[in-house]
């Protein structure tokens, strides 16, 4: 348990990505099975303990604590998972000697733990444990981990130490439950890649490049099927001998949150699609589907109030058939044909094609398009097969043109890991009258030299400190780029945007010539 | 016949200034310049500069002398430990305190009535220090900085390791360990010398001087260079000391890919650390933890205790339910910082 929490600690203070990465990998190199395994489903979120409940361990502490100094602690620690940790006090009576308990041993007998049973488990855990292992096990018992460590990453992690791709991993993930032996054998060498059947597993999604405008000229616009790019997120919807599974591109099941596209899944195909909030065909601003993503469950408010719908772009799998050798153009074709004799679902619809002749007619279109939902268009090569990755050439996508406006610095933020020594994290303001009011955060969209010179005006321009944080003159103004901006009721503002980053510091600009509120409002999709 | 022994709050109180002992008309630590003070130990906080005559032992003059040069004090007068001087009426004895080269915990014999500041104080083992020692009397006044039971120092040698993993583990990035210049700075090389480390450490310009002072005062340090103006490469799987602020500040930029650790008793927080920017937490401190600070109560066996510098309410709560006669001492000046 020592080691596990070691790696739950670091992984929590390590900002960068590369870090947690090593960490990651250095624990499953060094730990025995089944501890990793079990390690392993703690990162990726597959270990919940139905019978251990957060008050149970504020019972616990409750019962060994005076509540006065519990209360106080919890004052200052303002967590209650790190309080107990830290101030849970020797045993009362000098204990035989507790052996310290493995992640193993704790995993498996919570696992068939009934309540009452969890309750007196933990009091000798929590005794034989230092401070870091009772966060640790406190973190686990209350699932909730928040250590900044995606399943994503921790698959990436076995990746990069096993040598294995991390696709082919995650075309095996979900077929898997802890604590994992079969795949660390393959990931070892050991054994083969483990058989995953006919189980409804996640298929790595085919991502697009950007477009460039120059790429246009050596492309021959007859070899491109054209659709619109919807502001939703991307998904996959997997049915397979009965089970429905609806995944995000990332590979996380998100279908708990999502019951009203389950009910409403066909079965036994796979699709490719985008998830958006829409009523009656229209869809809702992405602000909408952000309700529904910020949960783990739906209640029946939000499924009335927020009905979620899938567009669909593609099919992978038909029966028992894989479709994704096959070029686009068949695959649409076969989708189209599904779509039909299947009848009409209404929270699943098709993305229509756009026709097009040349790159300038799709281009006016892509311009034109206002349309709530839509965020550019997708360029795909009729002969392309469905490849995991972002393979570059077949998929583009080319986003609308970003909307801009010029705004006012007003805060500056330090950031983290390499830049922790630069105020990078930036939030600007429009004017309303002749105040201002904040809009936006940006953190990109500048060179290195335009960072070392913001940072240096932060320091040199400081009219006031928050911690981390440094409000300053205003005084200069950035011209920011964003994708589009919706009403927002969590803002001051009244709006919120999406995707802004810096386009420009306007450093010959004044800054009472910088953009309005009311601007910024005209620009609401 | 014997004197009733006075009671300690007709003679000693809390002021503005600080605190103040009526019949040697002195301050202990003020936070504004008098004509007389005993200074506990040389933290900015603790001994500052302007005060007229200064009492306080030989190591804490010597830092003073460093840090204000002739602002030190009109007159500084060395005081040994556990050697007694009188002022006015008072007999005044200054004793090991474990907190930093020098530090004093103060000794006021007045009558039959013995009184004992702690300054800040520490119980652990020191290698830079001489350990506390603690003195019986009826009130004893008692910093508080760690004044709550989620802080438990754990053993020096536990967190050194972790360290040292962490350099082993990312060999490529240099170490910058977040210490304050007097005190925490030494005894982290103190303890990386005896945990078998002995590659050069560098030190921030801002802990130099300090640093070169330990060493003419006999504190072995082992070998330390300037971090500036050394090439960004030669400090790959280098450890660098500096003040904590220096992370977030430019002169990290000629660092290569710094991982920032801190040495601190506030490390003890997991949150507190993240929020602070810090990758790799060193509980190391230099004041009693909850367990010291309670601990140290029985040992002194004063009857009152007055509690001050930090988390008093704590410390107040869980003396008064032992018994003693308790209570908080608003004196306002000290840092949290440690
Ligand atoms: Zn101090
Ligand atoms: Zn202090």
């Amino acid at each position: 348990m020592n080691r596990f929490a070691a790696l739950l600690e670091a992984l929590l203070l390590t900002p960068s990505r590369n870090g947690k990465l090593r960490l990651m990998q250095e624990y499953f190199r060094s730990q025995p099975d089944p501890e990793r395994g079990w390690a392993l489903a703690a990162l990726t979120g597959e270990l919940s303990f139905a019978e251990a409940k957060p008050n149970q361990v504020r019972t616990l502490a409750a019962e060994r604590i005076d509540p006065e100094l519990l209360g106080w602690s919890y004052d200052f620690v303002g967590d209650l998972a790190e309080t107990v940790s830290l101030i849970w006090p020797a045993a009362p009576a000098t204990p035989a000697v507790v052996p310290l308990p493995s992640l193993t041993e704790i995993v498996e007998t919570l696992r068939c733990a009934s309540r009452t049973e969890v309750a007196r488990l933990l009091a000798p855990w929590l005794d034989a444990l230092d401070a870091s292992g009772r966060w640790a096990l406190i973190k686990l018992v209350t699932g909730s981990l928040r250590i900044g460590v995606s399943a994503r990453l921790a698959k990436l992690a076995l990746a990069e130490w096993s040598g294995v791709a991390l696709d082919r991993i995650e075309e095996v993930w979900h077929g898997l439950s802890p604590p994992y032996q079969p795949l660390f054998d393959w990931l070892e060498s050991r054994q083969p890649a483990p058989d995953i059947g006919d189980l409804p597993t996640f298929s790595p999604l085919m991502l697009a490049q950007p477009l460039e405008d120059d790429d246009l000229t050596s492309l021959d616009p007859r070899d491109y099927l054209a659709e619109w790019k919807w502001d939703g997120i991307r998904v996959q919807l997997v049915a397979r001998d009965g089970e429905k599974r609806l995944y995000s591109r990332s590979g996380d099941d998100i279908g708990p949150a999502f019951p009203d596209i389950l009910a409403a899944m066909p079965e036994r195909v796979t699709l490719d699609g985008e998830l958006l909030v829409a009523r009656g065909g229209e869809v809702a601003p992405f602000n909408d589907l952000q309700q529904r993503l910020n949960r783990k469950t739906a209640d029946a408010r939000m499924l009335r109030d927020y009905p979620a719908a899938v567009r669909l772009y593609d099919i992978l799998r038909e029966g028992s058939e894989d479709l994704r050798g096959l070029p686009f153009a068949e695959r649409r074709r076969r989708l189209e044909a599904w779509h039909q004799a299947d009848g009409p679902r209404p929270a699943l619809d098709l993305s229509p094609l756009i026709s097009f002749a040349s790159w300038e007619e799709l281009r006016q279109l892509r311009d034109a398009a206002r349309e709530r939902g839509i965020e550019g268009l997708m360029l795909k090569r009729a002969d392309s097969p469905y490849v995991a990755g972002r393979p570059k050439g077949p998929w583009f996508k080319w986003k609308r043109h970003a909307l801009t406006i010029d705004a006012v610095l007003m805060y500056a933020q330090r950031g983290h890991g390499k830049r922790s020594s630069f105020y990078s994290d930036y939030t600007f303001g429009a004017w309303a009258g002749d105040t201002l009011i904040p809009v936006g955060k940006a953190y990109s969209g500048f060179t290195d030299e335009e960072l070392r010179l913001l940072d240096r005006w932060v320091r040199n321009n400081t009219v006031q400190r928050y911690g981390p944080v440094r409000e300053v003159t205003p005084a200069i103004v950035l011209e920011i780029a964003f994708d589009s901006v919706h009403r927002s009721t969590r803002h001051r503002s009244g709006v919120a945007m999406r995707f802004p980053r810096i386009h420009r510091i306007r450093w010959d600009k004044p800054c009472h010539e910088a953009d309005t509120l009311e601007a910024l409002e005209k620009l609401l999709t | 016949m014997p004197l009733a022994a006075p009671r300690p709050e007709t003679w000693i109180r809390a002021t503005p200034a600080g605190l103040y002992c009526e019949p040697g008309d002195f301050h202990i630590d003020p936070s504004r310049p008098v004509p007389r003070a005993v200074i506990t130990h040389g933290h900015g906080d603790h001994a500052r500069p302007g005060n007229g005559e200064v009492l306080a032992t030989p190591e804490t003059i010597a830092i003073m002398q460093a840090r204000y040069g002739d602002g030190a004090g009109a007159n500084l007068q060395p005081l040994s430990y556990n050697e007694t001087l009188t002022v006015g009426e008072v007999g005044v004895r200054l004793m090991p305190a474990g907190h930093v080269l020098g530090s004093a915990q103060v000794v006021l014999d007045y009558g039959a009535s013995r009184v004992v500041v702690s300054g800040d104080y520490k119980r652990r083992p020191d290698p830079t220090c001489l350990p506390f020692e603690p003195v019986n009397c009826d009130l004893f006044i008692t910093e508080a900085t760690f004044g709550l039971p989620v802080f438990r120092h754990p053993p020096d040698d536990r967190e050194i390791d972790k360290l040292l993993h962490s350099l082993s583990l990312f060999p490529d990035r240099c170490h910058l360990v977040g210490v304050y210049a007097l005190g925490k700075c030494q005894r982290l090389l103190a303890l990386l010398r005896r945990a078998g480390y002995e590659a050069p450490v560098y030190l921030h310009g801002g802990l130099l001087g300090l640093t070169a002072l330990y060493e003419r005062l006999g504190v072995a340090l082992g070998p330390v260079l300037p971090a500036t103006g050394v090439p960004r490469e030669a400090l790959k799987g280098r450890i660098v000391l500096a003040p904590p602020s220096a992370a977030a500040e430019p002169w990290s930029r000629r660092l290569p890919d710094p991982l920032v650790a801190q040495a601190s008793g506030w490390m003890r927080v997991r949150q507190r650390a993240k929020a602070s920017g810090v990758e790799l937490p060193l509980v190391i401190s230099d004041h009693a933890d909850w367990d010291e600070l309670t601990q140290t109560l029985d040992d002194v066996g004063a009857n009152e205790v007055w509690v001050t510098h930090g988390r008093e309410e704590a410390l107040v709560y869980y003396a008064t339910k032992k018994g003693y006669r308790a209570r908080a001492l608003a004196l306002t000046g000290f840092e949290e910082d440690e």
